[in-house]
Parts: structure tokens; C-alpha cells; sequence
């Protein structure tokens, strides 16, 4: 056997992106996210305990554009945590695990992400509260 | 911690890859082969292949037997039953680990991308080192184990429906698709059972004739050896042999809290 050291063979160079690594890798791209953004919450329920001078300027930053879309952003990534997480437990508990079964519930958690994000995205952006 | 990169001594696109033209043929299709000799010291490359379809049988590894014959007879590959059952000839074909014997080469469109299995050392060209895959089908003690005598004048029976429960995971064929498709298992192959082990391990827990199951089951409870699957799914969607081992180990993780409740 030779002493060299043997190559690794490719893998994410060369693995063709299934549905079902990039369900997985979004699932936690999302829960990591997620934590970030609860910090925003955070600074934005200190904001308005720390007087209306503050929450003001919180306001005119989450009202940008750029702290629209992050918002928008949160939510939509709330949703898919929320629903693919679901799929996660119904996986835990012994449900859905066919090949098949897995294909569909794919296509339908994403439905109900798209439907459930621009529902929270409608709500807030059309009738969200003007101060 | 998981490696994303390649090693320096693994990057396949760094050298330029021999190409070998088709002699004029009507329908041509492109090759393009993961090559690496350990003799020469050079870093692996990627060979281009044109063959004549007209003049070569329908699957992959019909391909790659007529390179070997006729074009390159360098190109090592493993290959021994071409009829799906032998396991040997698994490899990563357009992107997805399977067999090249059952893969057409008609399913893939553009140029067929063959590499060996991913995140494998390799011995030579489309062979990988599967030492420690191996080594982890074992760990498993994939074999029946009793405590009982076995009755006097009979073999141990076991009703038809006990059977069928182990008609699936006693299918496979350790080609190792499963486990090299597994991100987690690219990332913790030292520790992780990887899903092939895992389905094995099931074939023999949920075997009624068994009475080692609670050491099997004892065995599993790391937070490596089984708890690094995440339903990722991947191996079940590469099974040549459409077993489900990602159904199994969600079936052992269930036994496992039922037997702590």
C-alpha cells in the first residue's frame, strides 16, 4: 500500500442539489437566522420601554427599506422554520418517512410557506398600524 | 468540524484531463471521468471520453467497459454482476451516488459526469477505500444472536408477517450510495454509523428470532453513532435498490425512546 496520502473523492463539488439536502440545509440555515432576528425583537421591545424618543427612531429604522425587508425576510423565514419543523416531527414520530410521501410533503410545506408568508406580509405591510 | 473544501492534494480541476475523440460516429456522447493514479503522484484529473452509442451497450457501466477494452485500458473501476446485485459498481453518476449497471445512459441529458463515491478516500480512479465502511457494517454484529437453545429438531421458525418486516433492510446490498450521499456522514464518517450500518443494525433489531436486542439497542444510544441523522433524506433518495434506510433509522430513534418511557 502506498505511504502517499489518497485524495478525498468530490462531494458537495460534484452532488447534484436533491430537493431534499436543500429542505434540510434551509431548515437550519433559517433556525440560525431566526435567533438573530429574535435579538431585533429584543432591541425593539427595549426600544419601546426606553421612551418614545427611542421607539421613534426604531420605527423610522424597521419602517426602511432595508428594515422592511429585513422584516420581511424574518417572517418568511419564521414560516419555513415553523412548517418545515413540522415536517421534522411528523418524521420523528414515524409519519411520512416514504419516498413518496417525502416528495409530496416537500411540495406542500412550500405551498404553505408561500401562503402563510405573504398573508403575514399583507397584513403587515398593508395594514400595519402608522404612527 | 465539517470540510467543505477539498484537500490540495484532491482538487480534480487543477490538471488538465486527457481527451479521447470519438472515431466519426452518428450519435456521440461525452464521458467525463474522475482519474486518479497513485503511482504517478499527480493530482487527480478529469478524463474526457467521446463514445460511438451506436456501437455501445445502454447502461453506464456498458460505457465504461467498452473504455477499458478499447480506448483507455487504464481506467479502474469495480464492477462484477452488471445486473444490480453485486453492489460493486456504485458510483456517482450526473450527481447522484448509484449503480452504473442499472443507470441508464439515456437518462442523462448532457454530458455523463462520473466520479467515485463522494467524500471517500480513493485508491485509484472510480475506486474508494471503503475500509471504515466496512469496518461499521461489522460494528453492528450484523448477524443472528440467541440466547436460547434452538429447538431440538426444527430451525427457528418466525410467522410470515415477522418476515416481512425484514424482507426490506435484508435487500440490501452495502453498495454504499446511501451513506456517501449523506452531508452528515461526509462531515462525521469517523463517528457516525452512516445510514447503511444503521439499516442493518434495524434488520437485526426488529428481527423476531434475535434476542441480542437490547445490546443492539445499547450500542446505538450515542449521540454520534445514530443521532447524527437528521432526516436529511438524501440516502433514501439514492438507493439503487429503493430501500428506505432513512425510514429505518427514524424506526430505531421510535424504539429507542419507547424502551426509556
Amino acid at each position: 500500500m502506498s505511504a502517499r496520502e489518497r485524495p478525498l473523492s468530490p462531494h458537495l463539488q460534484v452532488y447534484k442539489l436533491e430537493y431534499t439536502m436543500l429542505l434540510s440545509i434551509l431548515h437550519r440555515a433559517t433556525g440560525c437566522a431566526l435567533v438573530l432576528a429574535l435579538l431585533g425583537f429584543v432591541a425593539w421591545l427595549w426600544a419601546l420601554s426606553a421612551g418614545p424618543v427611542a421607539y421613534a427612531c426604531m420605527t423610522t429604522v424597521l419602517g426602511s427599506v432595508v428594515g422592511k425587508l429585513v422584516l420581511a425576510a424574518a417572517v418568511t423565514g419564521f414560516w419555513y422554520h415553523f412548517t418545515t419543523g413540522i415536517r421534522h416531527l411528523c418524521w420523528d414520530a414515524g409519519y411520512g418517512l416514504d419516498k413518496a410521501q417525502a416528495r409530496r410533503s416537500a411540495k406542500i410545506a412550500l405551498v404553505v410557506i408561500a401562503l402563510l408568508s405573504a398573508a403575514s406580509l399583507a397584513v403587515m405591510f398593508c395594514c400595519g398600524g402608522r404612527s | 468540524m465539517a470540510e467543505f473544501k477539498l484537500p490540495a492534494n484532491s482538487r480534480y480541476n487543477e490538471v488538465p484531463g486527457n481527451y479521447y475523440p470519438a472515431p466519426s460516429a452518428v450519435r456521440i456522447k461525452t464521458f467525463k471521468v474522475y482519474r486518479y493514479d497513485p503511482d504517478s503522484g499527480d493530482k487527480p484529473r478529469v478524463d474526457r471520453y467521446e463514445i460511438d452509442l451506436d456501437r455501445c451497450g445502454p447502461m453506464v457501466l456498458d460505457a465504461l467497459l467498452k473504455i477499458k477494452n478499447e480506448v483507455d485500458p487504464t481506467l479502474t473501476f469495480r464492477r462484477s454482476c452488471r445486473e444490480g446485485i453485486c453492489g460493486s459498481c456504485a458510483m456517482n453518476i450526473d450527481g447522484k451516488n448509484t449503480l452504473a449497471c442499472t443507470k441508464s445512459i439515456s437518462d442523462v441529458k448532457k454530458d455523463v459526469n462520473i466520479f467515485p463515491l463522494p467524500h471517500m478516500p480513493v485508491v485509484k480512479d472510480l475506486v474508494p477505500d471503503l475500509t471504515n465502511f466496512y469496518a461499521q457494517y461489522a460494528s453492528v454484529q450484523p448477524w443472528l444472536q440467541t440466547r436460547t437453545p434452538a429447538p431440538p429438531d426444527q430451525e427457528r421458525l418466525q410467522s410470515k408477517e415477522d418476515q416481512e418486516k425484514i424482507d426490506g433492510p435484508s435487500a440490501c446490498i452495502l453498495c454504499a450510495c446511501c451513506s456517501t450521499s449523506c452531508p452528515s456522514y461526509w462531515w462525521n464518517s469517523d463517528r457516525y454509523l452512516g445510514p447503511a450500518a444503521l439499516l442493518a443494525s434495524y434488520r437485526w433489531i426488529i428481527d423476531s428470532r434475535d434476542d441480542a436486542t437490547g445490546e443492539r439497542l445499547e450500542f446505538l444510544q450515542d449521540s454520534f453513532k445514530l443521532y447524527r441523522c437528521h432526516t436529511i433524506m438524501n440516502c433514501t433518495e439514492a438507493c439503487p435498490k429503493d430501500l428506505n434506510p432513512a425510514k429505518a433509522i427514524a424506526e430505531i430513534k421510535k424504539i429507542l425512546v419507547e424502551r426509556t418511557v
